[in-house]
C-alpha cells in the first residue's frame, strides 16, 4: 500500500526522465552521464521521497513538494532581461566573474567574465562535460553519492546543467566567483522545478573564493533541488558562501559536499533568508591532517517558513580542527530544524572540533528543533558542542529605549548583535553588506516588527 | 518642569506607590531618600515608562505633557534620561554605535541636525574627560563585562553626552567606591544649569555631599512623609529612616480608621 503511493508520488518525475533523456541539452552529453542518470532514477523510484518516519527528516514534512505538479523549464523559455536581475547580483562586486542560471539554465547573455588566472576554468556544466570531460568525471556524483538522500538521486537523474570551477595548481583567484541561480515560474503562474549542479575543483595551493546564490521573486511557485561537490586538495584554501534568497513561495533543497584533502582550509558561510521550506545539507570529509574546516550558517524565518540545516562533519585524519556555528532568526510561525553531526574516527587523534547552535525565538508561535549528535570513536580529541535557544531580552529593549531608541530599532539592533559574530566572519564586504539590508528588511516585515510598535 | 499629582502605580498584585505629589521646577536638585521597599526605584521606573509597573491613579506632567501617555523612547526624546540601577549588558551592540543613535534619534526629534562620526567622536571625547573614562570602553559592546563602578561611570557618561532635561539618578551611588562617587558626582554638576533638572534617588546621605540638593524627599510606604531641606538628609543619616516611619504611620491612622 505504502509502495503504491509513494510510486505515485515520484511518478510524475519517472513520466518525465523519458522526455528529459530525449531532450537536446540531455543528449549532448558524455555517454558515461546517461546510465550514471539512469542509475540515480532507479535509486530515487526505489526511495521514493522521504517521510518523517525518516530520522533525517523527523521535522520537515516535503509532502508540500511532492503534491505541486512541477515542470521542467526548458532552456530558453524564461529569457530574462539583465535589470531584473541586476537586484540579485553585488554592488561592488562589478570585478568579478559571475554566471547567471534561469530555472537551472545556463545564461550567457546575463553572464559576465572577467580576465581570470590561466588554469582556471569558470564555465556552465554542461559545457566542461563537452570540453573538460577529464577534469569533471573523477569528482561528479562521487563527492555526493546519491545512495541514502533521494533528493541527491532526482538531481543526479535529472542532471544536464549548473556550474564547473577549476582552480588549477598554484592559481589564486583574488576576486569572488559568484554563480547566481535564478528561478521563476514559467509565464508567472507555472510551478517550475530545476536541479541545478554545481562541482568546485581547487588543485593544490590554489586559493579561491566562490559565492552561490539562490534567489527568486515573491510570489513565484518553484522547486531548486540542488546539489554541490567540493573537492578541495592539499593545501588549498577556498571560502564558500551560500546566500538564500528565494521567493517566499519557492521550495530549496540543498546538498552540499565536499571533500578536503590535508592541509586545506575550507570555510562555509550558509545565509538562508527566503523560501517556503529550505532543506540545506552541508557535509564535510576530513580526509588528511592539519585541515580547518569551517562550517556556519546564519537564517532568517519570518510567516510560515521552515528552514532545516544539517550539517555532518567527518574527522577521518588526526589533528585537524573543525568550527561551526549555526544562528537562527525566526519570527511569526516560523520553524527552524538544526541537526549538527560529528563523527570523529579512531584514527582521527587530536581532533579540535568545536559546535554552537542558537536560535532566537522572536515570536511566542516560532519554533526550533535543534539536536546536536556526537559520535566519538578515537579516544584524545577535544570536542565541544552547546545549543542555546533564546528570545530577545525585555531589559536591553528597554535599556536602549529609554535612551531615545524606537522599539523597532532597538529589536533589529539586538537581533543584529545576535547574529554579528557570523556577518561579522564574511569576508567580502559587497556580501555582508547585501545581507545586512536584506535581514533588516525581513525584520520589518514579521509579526514582531508590529507587536513592538 | 514636572508635576507629580497624587501618583499611585502596582507591580502585579502589590500596591507600591499611594499617592505621590512632587514638583519640580527648572534648575533644581530632588534628592529622594527611603528605605528599601518604599517605592523610590518604582518611582523612577514609572518616570522613565517601564512596562512592568502599572500606573492605576493619578497625573505626570513634563513641560506641560502627559507623561504617563508617552513611551520610554518619547519620553527621553522629549529630555528625560534614567541613570539605571541596575545598567544592562547588551552583548554585540557597540558602545559608540548604541550611544550614536541614542543621540542622533534624540536630535532629530528635536529638529536638529544629526551628528557625523566626526563631531560625534568630538563630543564624546569631551565628555569622556569629564567622567575619567578610558577610551577603550567605546569600542566594547555596551556595558559587557564592565565592572559595577564602570557601569555607573557609563550611565553619568551617556547622560553627560544625550544632556537630557531631567535626569533621574536611581541609586546610582549604590555599590561605589569614595573616589567613584566622585567623578559620578562631578558628572552630575557638570550638567547642572538654571534649565535643568536633577532628581536624586538613593538609600543613603552620602552622595548628597557631593551633589548637593535643593529639597530632601523622605518616601515610606509608598507616600512622601517629609519633605525638607538639604538638612533633612543629615537628620536622617543621624537617626535613621525608623522615627520617620512612626509618624508616618500615626499619620496614616486617621485615614484608615
Amino acid at each position: 500500500m505504502i509502495d503504491v503511493m509513494e510510486k505515485e508520488k515520484t511518478s510524475s518525475y519517472l513520466a518525465d526522465f523519458a522526455a528529459f533523456e530525449e531532450s537536446a541539452t540531455a543528449r549532448s552529453l558524455p555517454s558515461w552521464i546517461p546510465p550514471l542518470r539512469r542509475a540515480a532514477l532507479s535509486r530515487f523510484s526505489e526511495m521514493g521521497f522521504p517521510t518523517r518516519r525518516d530520522e533525517e527528516w523527523r521535522f520537515t514534512n516535503v509532502a508540500p513538494i511532492e503534491r505541486v505538479p512541477f515542470q521542467r523549464a526548458g532552456a530558453g523559455r524564461n529569457a530574462l532581461l539583465s535589470d531584473r536581475i541586476a537586484g540579485f547580483t553585488f554592488d561592488g562586486l562589478q570585478a568579478a566573474t559571475q554566471l547567471v542560471f534561469v530555472n537551472g539554465h545556463y545564461a550567457p547573455e546575463l553572464s559576465t567574465f572577467q580576465t581570470l588566472p590561466q588554469g582556471v576554468t569558470v564555465s556552465s556544466l554542461a559545457k566542461a562535460l563537452r570540453d573538460d570531460a577529464a577534469l569533471v568525471e573523477p569528482h561528479l556524483a562521487r563527492v555526493a553519492g546519491f545512495e541514502h538522500q533521494a533528493f541527491t538521486a532526482l538531481n543526479t537523474a535529472f542532471l544536464s546543467d549548473g556550474a564547473f570551477v577549476h582552480i588549477g595548481r598554484g592559481r589564486i583567484v583574488e576576486e569572488p566567483i559568484h554563480l547566481l541561480f535564478v528561478s521563476t515560474s514559467t509565464g508567472g503562474d507555472e510551478p517550475t522545478v530545476s536541479h541545478p549542479r554545481t562541482l568546485i575543483v581547487a588543485d593544490e595551493n590554489s586559493q579561491t573564493t566562490i559565492i552561490e546564490s539562490y534567489a527568486g521573486w515573491d510570489g513565484d511557485v518553484y522547486f531548486t533541488n540542488a546539489v554541490t561537490e567540493v573537492v578541495a586538495a592539499e593545501n588549498t584554501v577556498v571560502d564558500h558562501y551560500k546566500l538564500l534568497r528565494e521567493s517566499d513561495t519557492a521550495f530549496h533543497i540543498a546538498n552540499m559536499q565536499i571533500r578536503l584533502a590535508r592541509t586545506s582550509s575550507f570555510s562555509s558561510h550558509s545565509l538562508m533568508l527566503g523560501g517556503a521550506i529550505v532543506r540545506n545539507d552541508v557535509g564535510a570529509h576530513l580526509g588528511g591532517e592539519g585541515i580547518e574546516c569551517t562550517l556556519n550558517g546564519l537564517y532568517m524565518g519570518t510567516g510560515d517558513q521552515l528552514i532545516d540545516n544539517h550539517t555532518t562533519i567527518d574527522h577521518a585524519m588526526p589533528h585537524c580542527n573543525s568550527h561551526e556555528v549555526y544562528k537562527g532568526i525566526l519570527d511569526g510561525k516560523a520553524r527552524g530544524v538544526f541537526n549538527g553531526k560529528i563523527f570523529v574516527q579512531l584514527d582521527a587523534q587530536k581532533t579540535d572540533a568545536k559546535q554552537t547552535n542558537k536560535a532566537l525565538l522572536l515570536s511566542d508561535d516560532a519554533q526550533i528543533n535543534t539536536k546536536p549528535q556526537l559520535e566519538i570513536f578515537a579516544d584524545d580529541v577535544k570536542c565541544t558542542h552547546g545549543a542555546t535557544i533564546g528570545q530577545l531580552d525585555e531589559n536591553a529593549i528597554f535599556y536602549l529605549r529609554s535612551r531615545g531608541i524606537g522599539a523597532q530599532e532597538a529589536r533589529s539592533l539586538l537581533v543584529y548583535a545576535f547574529a554579528g559574530d557570523i556577518i561579522d566572519r564574511i569576508k567580502i564586504e559587497p556580501v555582508r553588506a547585501q545581507l545586512q539590508k536584506s535581514l533588516f528588511a525581513q525584520l520589518a516585515k514579521g509579526p514582531g516588527a508590529e507587536e513592538a510598535v | 518642569m514636572l508635576t507629580i499629582k497624587n501618583l499611585q502605580a502596582r507591580v502585579e498584585d502589590k500596591e507600591i506607590l499611594r499617592g505621590i505629589d512632587l514638583t519640580v521646577n527648572p534648575g533644581e536638585i530632588h534628592a529622594i531618600m527611603g528605605p528599601n521597599g518604599s517605592g523610590k526605584s518604582t518611582l523612577a521606573g514609572v518616570l522613565s515608562g517601564r512596562e512592568s509597573y502599572e500606573v492605576t491613579g493619578g497625573e505626570v506632567l513634563f513641560e506641560g505633557k502627559d507623561l504617563l501617555e508617552l513611551d520610554p523612547e518619547e519620553r527621553a526624546r522629549e529630555g528625560i534620561f534614567l541613570a539605571f540601577q541596575y545598567p544592562v549588558e547588551i552583548p554585540g551592540v557597540n558602545n559608540t554605535y548604541f550611544l550614536k543613535a541614542a543621540l542622533n534619534a534624540i536630535r532629530k526629534h528635536r529638529g536638529q541636525e544629526e551628528l557625523d562620526a566626526m563631531e560625534f567622536l568630538k563630543l564624546v571625547k569631551e565628555k569622556m574627560k569629564i567622567l575619567h573614562m578610558d577610551q577603550s570602553l567605546l569600542n566594547r559592546p555596551v556595558n559587557e563585562g564592565f565592572s559595577g563602578g564602570e557601569k555607573k561611570r557609563n550611565e553619568i557618561f551617556q547622560m553627560a553626552v544625550l544632556a537630557p532635561k531631567l535626569a533621574i539618578l536611581d541609586e546610582t551611588d549604590s555599590g561605589l567606591d569614595i573616589d567613584a562617587l566622585r567623578v559620578v558626582a562631578d558628572g552630575v554638576n557638570a550638567l547642572r544649569g538654571p534649565d535643568r533638572s536633577v532628581i536624586v534617588v538613593t538609600h543613603y546621605q552620602r552622595l548628597l555631599n557631593y551633589i548637593v540638593p535643593d529639597f530632601v524627599h523622605v518616601l515610606s510606604k509608598g507616600r512622601i512623609v517629609r519633605s525638607g531641606g538639604k538638612e533633612l538628609a543629615l537628620e536622617l543619616e543621624e537617626k535613621g529612616y525608623g522615627w520617620l516611619e512612626e509618624v508616618a504611620a500615626k499619620e496614616a491612622l486617621p485615614v484608615t480608621a
